[in-house]
């Protein structure tokens, strides 16, 4: 391997070497085709049994920005973003400079060296790897794009040698890639073979990094959350979509769509099982999935936080006549426009208290696109049982990047649940029909689709209030009793959703630690970590809003509890002080909020350095 | 099962339709807008059309947004359920329950600051998208509910009741409706019930997107001298362009008429829609030359009414996507979940 700096080589750190647990980075510019080959990097470790973590770093924006692809290899399975590069595959000299200083020192920068740099556009302390990629492409093609792309396909066959990735994973992939279309196969292959010939004859091979053959990935899939989301809506019986585009929902709409248009179409007649409108922004479809749901069919739409702003006032007009609603909210940085290509939990309060006067809703919180799946398929039938606007928030994080996860699973057994509906037999029979009376002391009262009978059961809708048979009123009493039983309602949503997940520590730990959605894979990684530095951590995973008790057991258990998410306002920690009433001092907040994937090492940090400065406090306090 | 319609004990003189109901049987609550409103006249008006056309109260729902307008929904059809929605968003409310049940009739009730003013847009999609409704807009060019502000369809140079000049130009829902593809448009009066019943109905009969703009004086805030929405006014100025007949499907045609005096149309449930000529020249089967005519007599001060545009042969959003003729809200797993073996091989594909 040569460094850039011969004579001073002796201050190279030792060059990194790690089997099977590296950050590789690759800094390319949007728009030029390199996704698909990043994505075939992941893939083909994961098809040595590796378990790989990738993460699209991605600007707002078609052509020409800068964007990343950071993939996580690591045997032990953690698929958190573990902070830190080992290796940068450098393609954008518009980044190339931040893109450097972001490698761990004796790590590895790849580059294009058909162009030679000057020392000083280098570092001395990390170990340089030039492969002609410009030159090689301008002498075997002709065509300017192809020579754009398969510079890409080029670098992944210099990194298959460098990194002893078997050649046989890729050519198998790019074969399924391009089943059908030979001559792309043919060209694809050969650029892959140019850059494995160029490191092969030119450079020492392989490097400190490498990937072995292992059995870690198992039966486990590799999906992302937008697609499984649209999967479990798929299986979860939604027959209305109504979306409005933006990112990083639209994915899961797209998806959606294309799932129906395989298996939602009637065989017999060649007509749709399902209805998908692009609405003409979110408030239309936020209106249309209501209306659906008040007619009985389940319906769903997925934004992102400025379109949960816009849904706001009938999300109010849901909670309040009680109407099934399930909204997918992908959630992005904001406020405003904010940061549309970066990942955060920020919309946790805008969600669970959405809309006028005194709301709040049911919050699934899902870890990864198996959860998304799941989530998203519970929250129609919570939705249709509970009568209620339903959230499941996820995030790009989850939403826009490909998973390593526990498979789908559906069984053929399981009903919709739709919840109270009375029908024509019942009305019939003689049962009494209060569309807002509380009969079975759960505060869930009955409803009837419309045209269920010609004379029982018809009721009128709407957003003002009214007494238990729908008829309008401004009575105090009536507006309370209506106020009091959907609390009562909420309290019963607490036992019908996803339950906390609670780990315990092999020893007896003091403090705690919660967290929820995307930070899921960093958390897991990082009490390795505070384990190792031989820091015991109790963990909850909260799954759903309204909290279980159990929450606040775990809560009350511990000196502290750490409240790890990714906002600014620590808003789930609001959302904890405010439902239990508990002492802010009891669960201090571990905020990571720039827009990127928060870290294990970066929890791990805020974690041991609080924990420490606390145990300090309190030996010192007994000294006194 | 199905459910028939058993109809409640009334007089025995008053009238029954073909289901045996009376005209009671279409009534709702008991209004609470003031005397002499426009939009307690156009409530009437759908009793009588809907109790004309023999409907099953309840295969029918109605709703509407915000406004003294909007809230009319609770005075007719009590058997129907109703939703009053939120200010300006019945369009895709409607929709969204049109997809749900496709068996169900919609009738959208709104007002000319609920339709032209905040819910402009979701007016005009719904409206693109040819969602099978009947979308009655009551139009007094104010906004009652809130006391009287001028709406985006008063005209500009009306004044309010206090004097103010309204400077703004005013919105046409009715040449919006012809320009965004409604497929059975026209316009009435509150105070001519029999132009409106006939309209109404052939709008119920209609599939596809049938609106309505009908001036519905205020008389709270807009019946003055100045306005432009007043009875007065309207009954001045009112340029009626046909009469509308709706005949059953099966129905014996009794009279013959002249070619040049009557258009017919037949809608695709087989109801004909026999047109009166008043205006020799107009032709509502031609959408530009419709456009053409209301705007040529808006801008001499007329309020050109009647069935202004039909297209016979319209589809609705249902065709447009392809549903299934099952309501979506009786799909049940076994026909909407693709089951677990073909769920393993999706997982297959995530590999
Ligand atoms: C979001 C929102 N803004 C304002 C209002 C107040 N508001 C109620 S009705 C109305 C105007 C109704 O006018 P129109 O639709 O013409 O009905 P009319 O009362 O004239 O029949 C307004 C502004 C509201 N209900 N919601
Ligand atoms: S205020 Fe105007 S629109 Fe409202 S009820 Fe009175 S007359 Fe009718
Ligand atoms: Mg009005």
């Amino acid at each position: 391997m040569a460094t850039v700096q011969e004579e001073t080589a002796a201050a190279v750190p030792v060059p990194l070497s790690a089997v099977n647990d590296f950050v590789i980075k690759f800094a390319n510019v949007n728009g030029s085709g390199s996704a698909s080959a990043n994505e075939l990097f992941a893939k083909s470790i994961l098809r040595m049994g590796v378990p790989v973590s990738p993460r699209n770093i991605f600007p707002s924006n078609i052509q020409g920005l800068p964007t990343w692809y950071e993939v996580r290899v690591n045997e032990r399975g953690w698929l958190g973003r573990r902070g830190g590069v080992d290796l940068m595959v450098a393609m954008n000299p518009q980044t190339w400079d931040a893109d450097l200083a972001e490698i761990e020192p004796g790590g590895y920068l790849f580059y294009d060296s058909t162009k030679p740099l000057p020392r000083s556009k280098f570092r001395s302390d990390v170990h340089v790897i030039g492969v002609p990629l410009t030159q090689l492409c301008s002498e075997h093609y002709t065509v300017a794009r192809e020579r754009q792309l398969f510079k890409n396909i080029m670098y992944i066959g210099a990194l298959s040698v460098l990194l002893e990735v078997e050649p046989d994973a890729i050519e198998k992939l790019l074969a399924e890639q391009y089943r059908g279309k030979e001559k792309l196969l043919d060209a694809n292959r050969q650029a892959f073979q140019l850059g494995r010939r160029y490191v092969l004859d030119n450079l020492p091979h392989p490097i400190g990094l490498r990937v072995r053959r292992a059995d870690n990935v198992g039966e486990r899939i590799f999906v992302d959350g937008n697609t499984a989301a649209a999967l479990g809506c798929v299986y979860g019986g939604a027959t209305v979509c109504a979306w409005y585009p933006i990112t990083p929902s639209s994915s899961l709409a797209e998806a959606f769509q294309k799932y129906c248009m395989k298996y939602r179409v009637d065989p017999a007649s060649g007509a749709n099982r399902f209805a998908i409108v692009q609405a003409e922004d979110e408030i239309a479809s936020i209106g249309m999935v209501v209306g659906a749901g008040w007619n009985g069919a389940r319906a769903f739409t997925t934004t992102s936080g400025p379109g949960i702003s816009l849904m706001n006032e009938f999300i109010g007009l849901a909670y309040f006549a009680e109407i099934p609603v399930t909204i997918i909210d992908v959630q992005r940085g904001g406020p405003s426009t904010g940061m549309p290509t970066r990942t955060q939990q920020s919309d946790v309060l805008a969600c669970a208290y959405a809309s006028h006067g005194d709301t709040k809703h049911v919050l699934l919180l899902p870890q990864d696109p198996t959860e998304c799946f799941e989530f998203a398929a519970a929250a129609l039938d919570l939705a249709d049982r509970l009568q209620t606007p339903v959230f499941v928030l996820t995030d790009l994080d989850i939403g826009m990047n490909q998973r390593l996860c526990e498979p789908l699973a559906w069984d053929d057994a399981r009903v919709y649940d739709r919840g109270k509906v009375m029908t024509a037999e019942e009305l019939d029979a003689g049962k009494e029909f209060g569309r807002y009376k509380d009969v079975d002391g759960d505060g869930i009262p009955y409803r009837t689709y419309p045209g269920t009978h010609p004379t029982k059961g018809a009721y009128f809708t709407r957003g003002t209030s009214r007494d238990p048979y729908a008829r309008y009123s401004e009575r105090g009493p009536d507006y309370v009793y209506n106020m009091e039983r959907l609390l009562h309602k909420f309290d019963t949503a607490r036992s019908l959703v996803p339950a906390p997940l609670p780990r315990s520590a092999a020893k007896p730990a003091r403090f705690g630690a919660i967290y929820y959605g995307s930070t899921s894979p960093a958390m897991a990684e990082a009490i390795a970590l505070l384990e190792q530095d031989g820091l015991q951590l109790d963990t909850l995973r909260v799954r759903a809003f309204p909290f279980a008790e159990s929450v606040r057991a775990f809560i009350d258990a511990h000196d502290a509890v750490y409240v790890v998410e990714q906002n600014r306002d620590a808003q789930l920690r609001s959302l904890l002080i405010n439902e239990f009433d508990l002492d802010p001092a009891r669960v201090p907040a571990v905020l990571h909020y720039d827009g990127t994937p928060i870290t294990a090492r970066f929890i791990a940090r805020a974690i041991g350095e609080r924990v420490r400065t606390a145990a300090a406090q309190t030996s010192h306090a007994g000294a006194c | 099962m199905t459910f028939v319609a058993k109809p409640k004990l009334h007089h025995p003189t008053l009238p029954q339709n073909a289901l045996c109901y009376t005209r009671r049987d279409y009534e709702g609550k008991i209004s609470t807008l003031c005397a002499g409103c426009g939009h307690d006249s156009i409530s009437a008006a759908i009793i009588q059309a809907c109790w004309e056309l023999s409907l099953e109260p309840h295969r029918l729902a109605k709703l509407s947004g915000i406004g003294c307008s909007s809230k009319t929904p609770d005075y007719f059809l009590g058997q129907s359920h109703g939703f009053n929605t939120v200010h300006g968003r019945m369009p895709s409310v409607l929709t969204g329950a049109n997809l749900a049940n496709r068996e169900l009739i919609y009738l959208g009730v709104s007002g000319d600051g609920d339709s032209a003013s905040i819910g402009i847009g979701q007016f005009v999609h719904a409206i693109r998208r040819g969602v099978n409704m009947t979308y009655i807009v009551e139009n007094n060019g104010v906004y009652g509910l809130t006391k009287g502000q001028f709406s985006a369809t008063a005209d500009q140079g009306s004044t309010s009741k206090r004097g103010v000049v309204n400077a703004d130009s005013p919105i046409d829902l009715i040449g919006l409706a012809l320009q965004l593809g409604a497929t059975y448009v026209g316009r009435s009066f509150s105070g001519d019930k029999a132009q409106l019943v006939p309209l109404i109905k052939g709008a119920i009969a209609h599939r596809g997107a049938a609106f309505l703009d009908v001036i519905s004086p205020c008389v709270a805030f807009n019946n003055h001298a100045g306005s432009t929405k007043s009875y007065e006014y309207v009954r001045a100025h009112n340029d009626a362009v046909n009469r509308l007949d709706v005949i059953p499907a099966r129905a014996e045609i009794a009279v013959d008429y002249s070619a040049g005096e009557t258009v017919e149309v037949e809608q695709h449930d087989g109801s004909r829609l026999r047109l009166h000529k008043i205006d020799a020249d107009y032709d509502p089967r031609d959408r530009i030359a419709a456009m053409n005519y209301v705007q040529q007599h808006q801008a001499r001060g007329e309020v050109v009414t009647g069935l202004l545009y039909v297209d016979a042969e319209a589809e609705d959003l249902h065709a447009h996507l392809n549903t299934v003729t099952a309501p979506f809200n009786r799909l049940e797993a076994a026909e909407l979940s693709p089951g677990a073996a073909v769920l393993a091989k999706i997982n297959a594909g995530f590999r």
